[in-house]
């Protein structure tokens, strides 16, 4: 009798609606659970804190925009903005090179599966050990130098390469260069084969040049992943942490924003203004990725929709069209 | 459209030029570090860094750098890490990208951007305040507790999941549904096995973050005797070993060998995983 009743459940469980639900229910408690554990509610957090002055422990204060303006005014932190501009150099020459040797290796080249093997395993160390494999690069006699030595540099005429504040931040941004080109010039392959090759075949037998071939078959197939890899290097050098931590743990002036706000949040404990540095980014970061959202919609289109470009050229051209159809 | 055949050639020339300066400059750096492992602290002392080893077989420093920077335990954390967050994250993101693309209810879309936009914040800010939940659930220095949350910062791999559901046509399920299969039979026993390639993908992705993965590890885990990593180890490099590069260099070879294998064996996976990776958006 018992067992009939639970068997009598099971099926009910089993009806099509109730299943359904459950099914809806059961899978989305963890990952929303935690969803809402470690983003949304630290998150809100954030945004409370932002407007505190407090510490992890202890008493706060209330004390509105200052943390705001705070983060404005100090010298660190603007500097620290504006030093992004060099990861975000760095971050577009990355992307030209990898464009480059894409373009290359996705054709006929031999030993190319080598060369990109090369090229790409740099991807796969890990961030610290980047940071020591540089430190150690760029140390005064080392490796770099020496190289430039080979190539009749004289020691003496050569900078210090991570302690010359003229150019130890071009320094740094390059080991990001050096880590990041591959993984950029393997997702660029991917794209570039995954173009129609008749294409290629038709470009040939119009004579085509290999720079015919890039700018004018290769370039137009590829450009909505090329803006997509722009913009998230442009979020990405807003967020440049491990290697300046590392190689120089942010002194000689090269504390990126992010290096800056983890001494702020957790050594000083200044809690209030690293979570109103944290909302600054954020506010970046979203301005960012709107611009990008507005480029591919102008300018590529989403999914079936027209570029609304096209869209306007083509009202243009008949708005023009019903004008003359008039006189 | 005949360039002449000189510029061919010259133009060749280039390309290969071209090509082994960007092998050489990648693979420079990792070079000079293998050649520094090797050297005992005399030589090192007193040769140039670009100057052979006497010997290949002097393994002192990597025994030096292991014992130092405790890489033993490091690998064994390292490696318990990367098995429950890679099983977590691929349970819960495929799970969700199921539920997500597979059925219609209120609510489908509030989910779909609530994840969207926690893509977009930016993980080390976040920290501050994640810090703060950490610590009241009494869970820093807590190995479990920092699986669990990263398990939890979790997106792009939902993204490939739902991409990859929506090729796998809707009608596999309802001819099972008529043969009398649950939701949960049709996601467990059908759709899983099928999900293999994209699983693949998530882990390769996954994987390289969270083994590589210093920021939360350092923050969450601060007992460096018991719960260091691999990426923490490293770390103990910076204090008063810091010049002895010989160490450094060899505690630095360690860590990138696994990752060095797993690249020799998969290197056709990696290479595809980034690229579906990256046409999510």
């Amino acid at each position: 009798m018992k067992e009939k009743k639970s068997m009598g459940f099971l099926d009910w469980l089993k009806t099509g609606k109730v299943n359904r639900k459950l099914v809806i229910i059961t899978f989305m408690l963890v990952p929303l659970t935690l969803l809402i554990v470690f983003t949304y509610l630290p998150f809100t957090q954030m945004i409370g804190y932002s407007f505190y002055d407090m510490k992890y422990i202890g008493d706060r204060e209330f004390v509105g925009l200052e943390n705001y303006i705070e983060v404005f005014q100090r010298d660190d932190c603007f500097r620290a903005l504006k030093l992004s501009l060099y990861y975000i150099v760095a971050s577009f020459v990355q992307l030209g090179l990898a464009l480059y040797f894409a373009s290359i290796l996705s054709f006929k080249t031999k030993g190319s599966g080598v060369f990109k093997g090369f090229m790409f395993f740099p991807y796969l160390v890990c961030g610290i050990a980047v940071g020591f494999i540089f430190k150690f690069f760029y140390t005064r006699g080392f490796v770099l130098d020496t190289v430039l030595q080979w190539c009749g540099f004289k020691l003496d005429n050569l900078p210090y390469w991570l302690r010359d504040t003229k150019i130890n931040n071009i320094s740094i941004a390059a080991t990001s260069i050096w880590r990041y080109m591959g993984q950029n010039m393997v997702l660029f392959i991917g794209a570039i084969m995954s173009v129609d090759s008749t294409l290629y075949e038709a470009a040939a037998i119009d004579g085509a040049n290999g720079w015919h071939k890039f700018r004018y078959v290769i370039l137009p197939s590829i450009k909505t992943i090329i803006v997509l890899n722009m913009i998230l290097s442009i979020t990405g050098s807003l967020s440049v942490f491990e290697p300046p931590y590392v190689i120089t743990g942010g002194n000689f002036g090269t504390g990126t924003y992010f290096v800056i706000m983890n001494e702020l949040a957790h050594e000083s404990q200044k809690v209030g203004l690293a979570s109103a540095m944290a909302i600054v980014l954020l506010v970046l970061i979203m301005i960012v990725t709107a611009i990008q959202k507005w480029v591919e919609r102008y300018f590529f289109g989403v999914g079936e929709q027209e570029p609304i470009r096209t869209i306007k050229k083509r009202q243009k051209r008949l708005a023009e069209q019903a004008k003359g159809g008039v006189q | 459209m005949h360039a002449g055949k000189g510029k061919r050639v010259i133009l060749t020339i280039l390309k290969y030029l071209s090509l082994c300066l960007g092998a050489f400059i990648s693979v420079l750096p990792v070079v000079v570090c293998v050649i520094t492992a090797f050297k005992t602290p005399d030589e090192y002392a007193t040769t140039n860094v670009m100057t052979l080893p006497n010997s290949w077989a002097y393994f002192t420093n990597f025994k030096e750098a292991w014992q130092q920077a405790n890489m033993g335990l490091a690998f064994k954390n390292s490696i318990i890490i990367l098995i429950f967050v890679l099983a977590g994250s691929i349970m819960t993101g495929s799970m969700t990208a199921y539920v997500l693309s597979r059925f219609k209810f209120v609510g489908n879309g509030i989910i779909r951007s609530l994840f969207l936009f926690a893509s977009l914040l930016p993980g080390i800010a976040m920290q501050v305040s994640v810090y703060q939940i950490m610590y009241s659930l009494n869970w820093i220095n807590f190995l479990p507790g920092y699986i669990i949350m990263m398990c939890g910062t979790d997106i792009i791999s939902i993204y490939i999941f739902i991409q990859f559901f929506e090729n796998i046509s809707v009608s596999l399920d309802e001819s099972a549904i008529m043969d009398g299969c649950t939701y949960f039979g049709v996601f467990f026993r059908i759709l899983l096995p099928l999900l293999k390639p994209a699983i693949v993908t998530v882990m390769i992705l996954k994987g390289v973050g969270v083994y590589n993965e210093y920021y939360t590890a350092n923050l969450y885990l601060q007992n460096k005797n018991k719960l260091v990593t691999v990426a923490t180890s490293l770390f103990k490099f910076t204090g008063p070993l810091g010049n002895q590069y010989n160490y450094i260099c060899a505690g630095v070879i360690i860590t990138m060998i696994p990752a060095l294998i797993v690249f020799i064996l998969c290197q056709k996976q990696i290479y595809s995983g980034l690229t579906q990776g990256a046409v999510k958006g």
